[in-house]
């Protein structure tokens, strides 16, 4: 599904991604873990699409098709989605009328209809039930107030409400409480198939107490430096990152 | 070898003057006395003062002198011709309203649909002080400040525009629509418009007003609005200035509010060469509302200038006005809010929001919140912002599928939005929307759904 050969990104003249390597498949959840500065957003928002970041060389496929000349749009029009670790507020927008124009944007890339009200309001009300949101929320102006867990069940909420193929959480876990962890981490479960696959950053190993990954990968100076499976997380939680940046000077 | 062409024209000040006299036996003694004086004493204002400069404080970020070195035909015969089809597309559409159409300054009856009540009435100006010269004659004149020069002008040779009128305790049961239509397209012209509403107590009437040309000459409008507000009075003056980028257009409002009324002039200002809104407000009675609402959205070389004034002359009013502007490519705004807070207004609310959007590195605004207050206890506040679209909510919208056209649509949008919140009228509201949607370049339904 994600194919990523040998990216290298700079932003500002300095490089922050030196050469990585990944494949995700359909079907798969992989966790990207690493300590700060380690990478891990900035890989996040080049696969998104954010142009501050500028791509030196390598490439990042996404089902067979070169994505890095695609605007952010068409890429989630593609099927990708990004769940940002900080939310953006937009006052005056509600969520609602937020998402319902993504999805008849979306259609209108694919030459569908917009959907139907009745049909719309009946998905919402079903995503608002699976990330147990009540129906005022979807009033308010996107994440404007909105509380961290607020703003992390909105985005699992849209990425419900978008069905993406490639679902990209960073750090979806900062400033959750463990009952909107559970709540975010749930809906992520419930939404994951056969057909699609997640990719979560994060830094520690309690988001993947919930969200069990098939692979787990040490992001460091930007590369690549380990993978394993869901071990890997427990022993990195156990242990810091401090052993493999020796494991790596060795 | 071609004869040098050479065209002598008088500066349009002095063929203003010079017209008056003509202009004075054409009337041939039908006006009455009243309105005569008052049309001599205008022209001498004019004459005094001239055309406003930038070195009159008022208009400093603001130069008529390009509008003013044109040649206009004025008090001319002007084609009159016009179809239905040309008027419609400017109205508020799908509902029932009264309706003023007025073509190259003449009042157009049969695309007009006006009424004469008992307890109300929307007419031609005209013949209303034919007929009813002592209500004309106790509002029509006192409450403009006929020392201004624009308005000076425009009571010298005013002769059309709409007077609605509202009785006490009575309420219209349609929107009221004015139409002012420049369709010639032989010359240029100049308009002077003139607008009398005058509302009695506990009545409540809501118009619409639209200054539009259909040509491609240049056109100078010149309008005065004079409005009256009695005590628990209900009033709203909606004014779209999309007009084409060959007009200027001078707009000047005043109105005078009793006791516990309210209300609410909110301008669109979405094109036109120069636009320059004078809007005055004076409280004459205690707990009354004033809003002033606007949302300025413009490309290209336009100029929107809005210079409000709000005299609290008496205690117990309040104040909001919220003025919202978006400007691109190479335009330019001005606002310039004066609040007036006299000895004895205590308990004064004055609110004043100017919040911009700059586009583009060539687009200008100058903001200027002027602030007297001579009583000590008021609450008077004002705020001013420029800023850019917020590029992380832009990307933000992009990665949800939103593509950054109308990302930036909806952001404009959402920025302005408030701006909407007095209109009550649900197909003004939807129209206006749309409008803006339109000026944004944009197929979104932008007006928020109820689920």
């Amino acid at each position: 599904m994600l194919k990523i050969q040998d990216l290298k990104v700079e932003i500002d003249g300095k490089e922050i991604i030196k050469g990585l390597s990944l494949e995700i498949n359909k079907g798969e959840v992989h966790a990207i873990m690493g300590p700060n500065g380690a990478g891990k957003s900035t890989l996040a928002a080049v696969i998104a699409g954010r142009d501050e970041y500028k791509v030196t060389s390598g490439t990042i496929e996404f089902e067979g098709k070169d994505i890095l000349d695609l605007a952010p749009e068409e890429r989630a029009h593609a099927g990708l989605f990004l769940s940002f670790q900080y939310p953006v507020e937009i006052p005056g927008v509600s969520v609602t009328n937020f998402i319902k124009t993504a999805i008849n944007e979306s259609r209108k890339a694919k030459g569908l209809d917009p959907m139907p009200a009745k049909e719309l309001l009946k998905l919402m009300r079903e995503k608002q039930q699976l990330l147990e949101m009540d129906k005022q929320f979807m009033s308010r102006s996107i994440n404007e107030g909105f509380s961290g867990g607020e703003r992390k069940r909105n985005e699992i909420f849209q990425m419900a409400m978008l069905d993406p193929k490639l679902s990209i959480l960073d750090e979806t876990d900062s400033g959750l409480d463990i009952d909107a962890l559970r709540i975010v981490a749930n809906g992520v479960n419930k939404l994951k198939n056969e057909n699609n696959a997640v990719m979560v950053i994060t830094h520690y190993q309690r988001l993947l107490d919930h969200i069990i990954p098939d692979f787990v990968h040490v992001l460091y100076d930007g590369r690549i430096v380990k993978s394993g499976d869901k071990n890997l997380a427990l022993e990195l939680e156990a242990k810091g990152y401090d052993w493999i940046k020796k494991e790596l000077e060795a | 070898m071609k004869p040098n062409k050479k065209r002598y024209t008088l500066k349009l000040h002095d063929k203003l003057i010079n017209s008056f006299e003509k202009f004075g036996q054409s009337l041939n003694g039908s006006e009455t006395n009243s309105l005569s004086n008052l049309r001599a004493e205008g022209i001498e204002v004019f004459k005094a003062k001239g055309f406003p400069t930038t070195k009159d404080e008022d208009w400093k970020y603001t130069s008529l002198n390009k509008s003013i070195k044109r040649d206009y035909d004025f008090g001319a015969e002007f084609s009159l011709d016009i179809k239905s089809e040309d008027v419609d597309r400017f109205l508020c559409t799908g509902i029932d309203s009264y309706k003023l159409v007025f073509v190259n300054g003449v009042f157009n009856a049969s695309l007009s649909n006006t009424t004469v009540q008992d307890k109300f009435f929307v007419t031609n100006l005209k013949d209303a002080y034919e007929g009813n010269s002592e209500l004309f004659n106790e509002y029509y004149g006192k409450l403009a400040d006929t020392q201004q020069s624009m308005v000076a002008l425009n009571t010298a040779f005013a002769q059309e525009g709409a007077f609605v009128y509202v009785k006490a305790g009575t309420v219209v049961d349609k929107l009221i629509q004015i139409l002012y239509i420049n369709s010639d397209s032989s010359r240029s012209m100049m308009n002077q418009a003139r607008n009398l509403f005058v509302v009695e107590d506990r009545a409540e009437v809501q118009i619409l007003e639209r200054h539009q040309s259909l040509s491609d000459e240049y056109v100078f409008t010149n309008v005065v609005t004079e409005t009256s507000v009695g005590n628990e009075a209900h009033f709203k003056h909606f004014k779209i200035q999309n007009d084409q980028d060959t007009t200027t257009l001078v707009d000047s409002t005043f109105v005078k509010q009793g006791a516990k009324s309210n209300a609410l002039v909110d301008t669109f200002a979405f094109s036109g060469e120069l636009t320059r809104n004078n809007l005055h407000f004076e409280f004459a009675g205690e707990y009354a509302e004033a809003h002033m609402d606007a949302i300025t959205l413009l490309k290209g070389s336009s100029i929107v200038d809005h210079h409000t004034f709000v005299d609290h002359a008496v205690p117990n009013c309040q104040s909001n006005q919220l003025y919202k502007g978006i400007y691109d490519e190479k335009s330019k705004g001005v606002f310039n809010g004066k609040v007036m807070v006299r000895k004895d207004a205590q308990k004064t609310n004055a609110f004043q929001q100017n919040n911009n959007l700059l586009l583009s590195d060539f687009a200008s605004i100058d903001t200027k919140p002027q602030l007297e207050i001579f009583a000590d206890d008021v609450a008077c506040s004002h705020g001013c912002t420029i800023g850019q679209l917020d590029d992380e909510a832009l990307f933000y919208m992009q990665s949800r599928g939103i593509p950054q056209k109308e990302a930036k649509a909806f952001l404009m949008f959402a920025f302005a939005g408030d701006t909407f919140k007095n209109i009550t009228i649900p197909q003004l509201k939807e129209q206006l929307i749309n409008l803006v949607a339109t000026k944004l370049n944009v197929d979104l339904e932008l007006n928020e759904i109820d689920l």
